[in-house]
């Protein structure tokens, strides 16, 4: 599809944006005395629908149900579904493995993703028919199934499962003809990165470890980055700030949870500008992107509420919002 | 029939169908925003349909050049000017190359602006007055060919 097909698509992505959550409404529900306050402010704005009403869980789940949808309608032939729905397919292939692997069923630890699903996902392992799975997939399954049957190391076998999510993003990223499509991926990429090097520094990993978890990405030298994260939390911190991620140390230094919304937030600021862009598939993307993020948003404050986190804690955690 | 007259005729043509063309596109593309918006908020179906009829107005000064060279050439008068002579055939080509051309290309730009104002509305429709002047400005540039087109093709001697 050329951009000018999207201008219908595009333009009712814009009055969709009109009831997306501001700053200002996620700071009114930081205030709100509980989850179930935050839960009615949300009705109110039209999210969940009768069946889902008054639980939290259905509700989150009806609303991403629904930003599918308006995916699914927008983005027409494009493979966009597809490139969005990488991490959620990987994940499945983690969660399949473990299944085969332990033999205990867990099925809410699934995605819907069309084809892949839970049964699916199941079957092709079971009988390793690895041909039913996309291209990019096939060589991973197998090698993480294997590793998994024969020593039951479930980190080693997320590292090589994630590994290739960011290999297969970073690759449908470089693919796209969209510009934005590839700065979001690379950015995604990056970010997903900085997290994997922080995490293995916090957990004393070896450079040899980081070096096979970092995907190669355009303006981050992983190789670098992952011998930083092995000489310690300062080595780490001077690389990030030496490499245009000045921000992603602050917020180290500051709190895991701070750093957490750095992430969130610094993919938030790649789609922005989509917010200006009149016919392209960007616009769908980004609103459905922004869309991910209030609901995960969402997901926060119900949970802090819940569990009696104070303002200032819960304030912490909340995202930026697309508008 | 004179090489001049034909030569009259092919400008007639241009002058309509290159900004009529332009219209059409202009008119198309504001035309799928506005369905994007109405799909979502039929309130706004008045707001957008005047929007998008916008970048329709370069078809009809096409139409209006060519009414007028017709007529310059006595085509709608029954009395055509079948021996016009070569150099008066290319003037009124020339003469009615502004409208067709800046018709083609105004019409494209107003098109994509008009449907980026469709957006603004979209999102703040009280903001309708002021989305409205952004591709009511490439208006002007079409307007200003139009006269160049009336009066050229009026003063050319026959």
């Amino acid at each position: 599809m050329s951009d000018m097909d999207y201008v219908f698509a595009v333009a009712r992505i814009r009055v969709k944006e009109k009831y997306l959550l501001s700053d200002a409404d996620v700071s009114q529900m930081v205030s709100m005395k509980d989850d179930r306050s935050v839960l009615g402010f949300l009705e109110d704005r039209g999210w969940g629908d009768s069946a889902s009403s008054g639980n939290a869980d259905a509700v989150l789940q009806k609303e991403e149900e629904k930003t599918r949808e308006v995916l699914r309608e927008c983005a027409g032939n494009s493979d966009i579904f597809e490139i969005l729905s990488l991490p959620e397919l990987y994940h499945n292939l983690k969660a399949g493995i473990k299944e085969v692997c332990t033999s205990e069923a867990n099925g809410r630890a699934f995605y819907p993703v069309p084809k892949y699903g839970r049964e699916d996902m199941l079957r092709i392992l079971t009988e390793k028919k690895f041909d039913a799975l996309p291209e990019h997939m096939r060589a991973v399954a197998a090698r993480a199934l294997e590793v998994m049957l024969q020593t039951r190391d479930g980190q080693r076998c997320d590292i090589l499962v994630d590994r290739a999510c960011l290999d297969a993003m970073a690759a449908a990223g470089a693919r796209s003809k969209d510009p934005f499509i590839r700065d979001y991926e690379n950015s995604q990429v990056a970010v997903t990165d900085i997290k994997i090097a922080v995490r293995g520094e916090r957990t004393g990993k070896s450079r040899e470890f980081l070096r096979e978890a970092l995907a190669p990405v355009e303006g981050l030298d992983v190789r670098r980055m992952a011998q930083a994260a092995s000489e310690g939390r300062d080595s780490l911190l001077l690389f990030l700030s030496e490499h245009g991620y000045s921000e992603a140390a602050e917020a180290i230094k500051e709190s895991p949870s701070a750093f957490e919304r750095w992430c969130d937030n610094h993919l938030m600021k790649t789609i922005r500008p989509q917010k200006r862009n009149l016919a392209s598939v960007g616009p769908v993307v980004a609103y459905y992107l922004a869309r991910e993020n209030e609901i995960r948003t969402a997901r926060i404050i119900l949970t802090a509420k819940a569990n009696g986190f104070s303002e200032d804690a819960t304030r912490e955690r909340v995202r930026e919002m697309y508008v | 029939m004179s090489t001049g007259f034909a030569i009259a005729l092919i400008g007639a043509a241009l002058a309509t169908a290159l900004a009529g063309c332009g219209s059409a596109w202009g008119v198309g593309v504001a035309g799928q925003a506005a369905a994007g918006v109405v799909s979502e908020d039929p309130a706004q179906f008045a707001k957008v349909l005047i929007l998008q009829l916008l970048p329709g107005t370069q078809g009809i000064y096409g139409l209006l050049v060519t009414f007028i060279t017709l007529s310059k050439v006595g085509l709608l008068g029954g009395a055509p000017a079948v021996s016009m002579d070569t150099a008066t055939g290319l003037a009124i080509l020339a003469a009615c190359l502004p409208i067709a051309i800046v018709g083609l290309v105004s019409g494209l730009h107003q098109g994509k602006t008009s449907a980026a104002s469709i957006g603004i509305v979209a999102k703040r429709p009280d903001q309708f007055g002021k989305a409205m002047l952004f591709p009511a400005m490439v208006e002007t540039y079409a307007i200003l060919a139009l006269l160049i087109s009336i009066l050229s093709v009026s003063n050319v001697p026959v």
